[in-house]
């Protein structure tokens, strides 16, 4: 798309550029390391080097003698506090600082203060610490073997590593489906651990006045209410007197979504020092200690008739969920999302079952745009759809069409209990496939093949479940999953619109200017819109699992909705005429059959902020609050379309198109839209192809650096090939669904099914991400291996 | 932000500078050139010294292609980008300009040089490969004067060379045969990563019969690696794809890859293999179009 297409000025939805880019590609983005405070003070962690292991002592002396540090902190020093444990999002404990034992490499042992950063730094190789080394938990699949060291050994009576169980569906039912079916296929499918890597990585400028006792904390935080409760609630500190800020985030894809130790370090520290505190990790730290993403290892079983109509699913699935379980997901959903993992098809009955378990490694779990492991859900029955297609002998999309969720049956209950709000799928699907050319491409392979040639055609189908979410179900250790959100309207009819999610990168500051314009007529130019400060706008959960749009989107356009309703009671006093006689022409009143006879919303504005009268028993002002809480969660679909050359000498593999259509019900600024889907498609691409947090046998984390955790660049991916369909949410006020994840979500199956197929003359039906040249040409040898 | 540790800083006006500098300061001192494999070392603590010195001044001197009759000499701080876009290079050594191509990104190869490369002495590194290929000797300086070493003898294992305490590579040569051509393949996990295994070849013709050739790998042993066994197989015959087979198999059996996570052993032996027959088909292939044109 060129700019000039982009660059329309809808008084309302359509393209137009970003509103924030000015200051970004012009270097005027302001992040939290651009924070500079009088007299700020630097903080340094040092990590633990190995997995597992007793701390026997910690001598500081030598750190502390150090010229132009101030503090040299350890876990005692905070347990005296009672600061050494924190709650983590899913209600366990985890550490601030390790105080009896170290549980995975790049733990956080001690912290130091000091003038500068590159004191603070270099005070770290003073400490010195003992460790009594502990035999490390890293392989999953004998975390819960008897001899296994226990980890946790701070939990009471904690006697093995297991985290929690879970299960989902009619165990019964699906297996009386199972008895019954045709054909049964089952396949291993490994998510491997990967991490979201943001380009800025985690940090925060702690500042406490002991004079007002007000902390004001700038942080890269993704949920920037949710935080200042639970400081509130873990330092004890009053709510009202924390300020969380969240400046400009350069990415977060649910990076920033939990509360780091770090953020703790620092704000512990400016209360120790009186002075303002930075931490800012490095990129080693953010990759080695902070939440890592998927690490599912899945046993899928798909159940059909011998013509291909889909039965039942069923999925056993091992989760590796570190040393603490760090996941960020609603309290009641354990697994987050995982529960959709029946997909867009019509089943009979499916069931998983779900044990997760405590390995000496890096706690996370839900990251990476997956919204709350949509992700994996997606993978594994995309995959086993795929496997079924092979054992058929069917063609992946025929099969695909035979068992898509027909239009009529929406609201569609799930066999796991989600109620997908609408969708219309064969016509998303047969987009894909006119974009991709799928019949000639189809023709193209099979002559390829016949010269030995390597060419895949991969296809995914996905169902996604975002926004959250009622409060009834939703919350995140308490906190309802509902979004304030408030309006106020300039005398001179210029606006400013207040939000509770916060931006990464999304193009909040005009996809909201957008959704109020559409409402008020109000250009978005001339509305301001206001986020990721607490102390400015109202409570709301913040932006992950692609929930803004949803949720504080839906309270946009009614807060602007509100608004209107006001300016139409002033409007009929300023016309004289009943409100009943108005009508609404986008940015104006106009009288009934008297189109002359109109009034501007600054016109209205103004009257409303002015000295003449209002209708009797009007308030002046134009403005409204609301806090939305969605009536269920909105289920955007896609259909992607990816073509693989593969290299059949070097087993490289060259991913030629990848074609995108997706349905995210109303489209607010179709340009953001696009750049949000190429990203996630970029990230596919990565997880597929490259993307991977190994470990070695002793727990040593093997992706602690971008030379050893790979993500893909501009050469690695193709031009995309983008398109939608429209199918809008029934209960949304505009009828928008989420995006902002979908395609991390649908296109590493999408990928990998490419690749299986180019592979299919070696026999191949299944391979596990990520396909790197050595694991595709050791498939092609029949020698493939799981990745962990 | 990554940090090191606490080093003082000096800039070298002359090579005779540096190496009094370093006769001075001896192993606590280290020459930065591009910066790209030292400065990342020291920010992530694995190489920490107490003294640089910076030699980037000494690019006026050093920086340098210059072909004479028997041989080219390429100065020491000659930088990527110098290499990839030297028409002489690519007349007589295609070679280089397809391992430029591949080598990191192009801010690297902005100041990235062909001295720091050999010197880094990483058994990835494409440029060492390409200098074993083209058997490549390095004048190396000291205060008592100038000696020439062999690539063989450069590099004495993974990030060892010849160079000693108070000496520096000054300059890399290449001597000049007539009918040959050359090509470099490699194969990567993403762009600008370190190779898998990467493979240089190059040969001459006289009358249609391969008067010599020589085939270096990098990624598959202590120090790339030069196979006269290959040499050897190839003189005297005429270029076939079986013969370039027999050459491939040569390479996979002489090599020592390990397994990490850039790739399988086994994978790495296949790729000496299918890399090696590559680039002496596309070396063969380009003296033809030569000689078309």
């Amino acid at each position: 798309m060129t700019t000039i297409e982009n660059d329309q000025k809808p008084v309302g939805h359509g393209r137009m550029l970003r509103k924030e880019d000015p200051r970004f590609v012009r270097g005027r983005g302001r992040y939290c390391d651009d924070v500079q405070l009088n007299g700020m003070l630097h903080l340094a962690i040092l990590r633990s080097p190995v997995a597992h292991a007793r701390i026997v002592s910690i001598d500081t002396t030598a750190a502390e003698a150090m010229p132009k540090v101030k503090a040299v902190v350890t876990g005692a020093a905070l347990a005296e506090q009672g600061l050494a444990w924190m709650p983590t999002l899913s209600n366990d404990v985890q550490a601030v600082l390790a105080t009896d034992k170290v549980r995975f490499q790049g733990q956080e042992v001690a912290f130091v203060v000091a003038e500068d950063r590159y004191a603070a730094r270099d005070a770290l190789e003073l400490i010195d610490v003992e460790y009594d080394i502990l035999e490390p938990v890293v392989d999953v699949r004998t975390a819960l073997a008897p001899d296994a060291p226990v980890i946790r050994t701070d939990l009471e009576g904690k006697t093995n590593n297991h985290c929690f169980d879970w299960e989902t569906g009619d165990q019964k039912a699906t297996e009386d489906v199972f008895k019954r079916a045709d054909v049964v296929v089952t396949e291993d499918i490994v998510y491997p651990r990967v991490h979201p890597a943001p380009m800025e990585t985690c940090g925060a400028v702690a500042d406490y006045d002991r004079i007002d006792g007000k902390l004001t904390l700038w942080s890269t935080t993704q949920a920037p209410h949710a935080h200042r409760t639970l400081y509130a609630l873990v330092a004890g500190l009053p709510e009202h007197k924390i300020r969380v800020i969240s400046p400009d985030i350069g990415g977060g894809f649910g990076n920033k979504v939990p509360i780091y130790p770090g953020y703790v370090c620092a704000i512990v520290a400016s209360i120790v020092t009186g002075k303002p505190v930075k931490w800012m990790e490095d990129r080693s730290e953010n990759l080695i200690s902070t939440g890592f993403a998927r690490d599912y290892i899945m046993r899928g079983e798909i159940a059909a008739t011998r013509e291909g109509k889909i039965l039942a699913i069923r999925t056993n699935v091992l989760a590796d969920h570190g040393a603490f379980n760090g996941t960020a997901a609603p309290v009641k959903y354990p697994a987050g999302f995982f529960g959709v993992f029946t997909g867009s098809y019509d089943l009979e009955a499916a069931y998983c079952s779900m044990t997760a378990v405590y390995t000496n490694k890096a706690p996370g779990g839900v990251a990476y745009a997956c919204s709350f492991r949509i992700t994996e859900a997606v993978y594994l029955v995309e995959r086993i759809v795929d496997c079924l297609a092979y054992d058929l002998g069917m063609d992946p999309v025929e099969l695909r069409l035979k068992n898509l969720l027909k239009p009529e049956q929406f609201p569609y209950t799930s066999k796991t209990g989600w109620v997908y709000d609408s969708g219309d799928y064969e016509p998303t699907l047969r987009e894909a496939m006119r974009i991709a050319g799928y019949e000639e491409l189809r023709r193209e392979q099979a002559l390829k093949r016949e010269r030995g040639e390597l060419m895949g055609i991969g296809v995914s189908f996905f169902t996604e479940a975002v926004g959250a979410g009622p409060r009834k179900d939703m919350d995140i250790l308490g906190l309802g999953m509902a979004d304030g959100c408030e309006l106020r309207v300039h005398p001179t009819g210029k606006a400013v619109v207040r939000l509770s999610v916060q931006t990464q990168g999304q193009g909040h500051e005009t996809t909201f200017a957008q959704i109020v314009a559409e409402e008020i007529g109000i250009p978005p130019a001339d509305i301001d819109v206001v986020h990721g400060d607490t102390d400015n706008t109202p409570f709301g959960l913040g932006t992950y699992g692609s929930r803004s749009t949803p949720v504080s989107g839906a309270a946009a356009a009614l807060v602007a909705r509100k608004v209107r309703d006001k300016a139409r009671i002033i409007a009929s006093g300023m016309l004289e005429v009943s409100v009943a006689d108005l009508d609404w022409v986008k940015g104006a009143f106009q009288v009934k059959g008297d189109p002359g006879k109109s009034v501007t919303i600054q016109d209205i504005a103004m009257r409303a902020h002015g000295a003449g009268d209002l209708p009797e028993g009007l308030e002046g002002g134009l403005e409204a609050q609301i806090c939305y809480n969605p009536s269920n969660l909105t289920y955007p679909h896609g259909a992607y379309i990816c073509v693989v050359d593969i290299d059949p000498g070097t087993a490289v593999v060259k991913v030629r198109r990848f074609v995108a259509v997706d349905d995210c019900g109303t489209r607010i600024n179709p340009m953001i839209i696009e750049g949000q889907v190429h990203g996630g498609l970029t990230d596919g691409v990565g997880m597929a192809l490259m993307e991977m947090i190994g470990f070695d046998e002793d727990g040593n984390c093997l992706g602690g650096s971008l030379m050893d955790y790979l993500i893909p660049t501009a050469l690695e991916v193709p031009d995309w090939e983008t398109g939608f369909t429209v199918t809008p949410s029934p209960h949304h006020p505009i009828g928008a669904k989420g995006v902002g994840e979908s395609a991390t979500v649908g296109s590493p199956p999408a990928v990998v099914n490419a690749v299986v197929d180019a592979l299919k003359p070696f026999g191949i039906r299944h391979a596990d991400m990520p396909l790197t040249p050595s694991r595709v040409w050791e498939t092609m040898q029949g020698n493939h291996t799981p990745p962990i | 932000m990554q940090v090191p540790g606490q080093f003082e800083y000096q800039r070298a006006t002359s090579v005779e500078h540096a190496i009094g500098l370093l006769d001075r300061l001896g192993d606590t001192a280290r020459l930065v050139a591009g910066g790209h494999s030292l400065l990342p070392m020291m920010k992530l603590r694995l190489a920490n010294f107490d003294y640089l010195i910076d030699i980037n001044d000494l690019h006026a001197d050093l920086g340098y292609i210059t072909a004479e009759p028997q041989q080219i000499r390429i100065g020491a701080m000659t930088r990527h980008r110098e290499l990839l876009e030297s028409t002489s290079l690519k007349e007589h050594f295609p070679i280089f300009a397809d391992a430029e191509r591949v080598i990191a990104d192009p801010t690297v190869r902005n100041r990235g040089t062909l001295g720091g490369s050999l010197c880094q002495a990483d058994p990835s590194e494409d440029l060492s490969a390409v200098c074993t290929t083209l058997d490549a000797s390095c004048v190396i300086q000291g205060s008592a004067g100038t000696r020439v070493v062999s690539m063989e003898d450069f590099h004495r294992g993974p990030y060892e060379t010849a160079v000693g305490e108070a000496e520096m590579l000054i300059e890399v040569r290449f001597p000049l045969r007539p009918g040959g051509s050359s090509a470099y393949e490699k194969v990567e996990r993403r762009a600008g990563d370190w190779a898998v295994v990467s493979a240089g070849a190059a040969l001459w013709l006289r009358n249609g019969v391969i008067s010599d050739a020589r085939v270096g790998l990098a990624a598959v042993g202590p120090n790339t690696a030069g196979i006269p066994e290959i040499s050897a197989l190839l003189r005297g015959q005429e270029p076939s794809e079986e013969l370039f087979e027999q050459a491939g198999d040569i390479a996979a059996r002489s090599c020592e890859p390990a397994t990490d996570t850039r790739g399988a052993e086994g994978y790495k032996r296949h790729l000496a293999k299918e890399l090696t027959r590559r680039t002496l088909r596309k070396a063969v292939d380009r003296i033809g179009e030569r000689a078309q044109a």
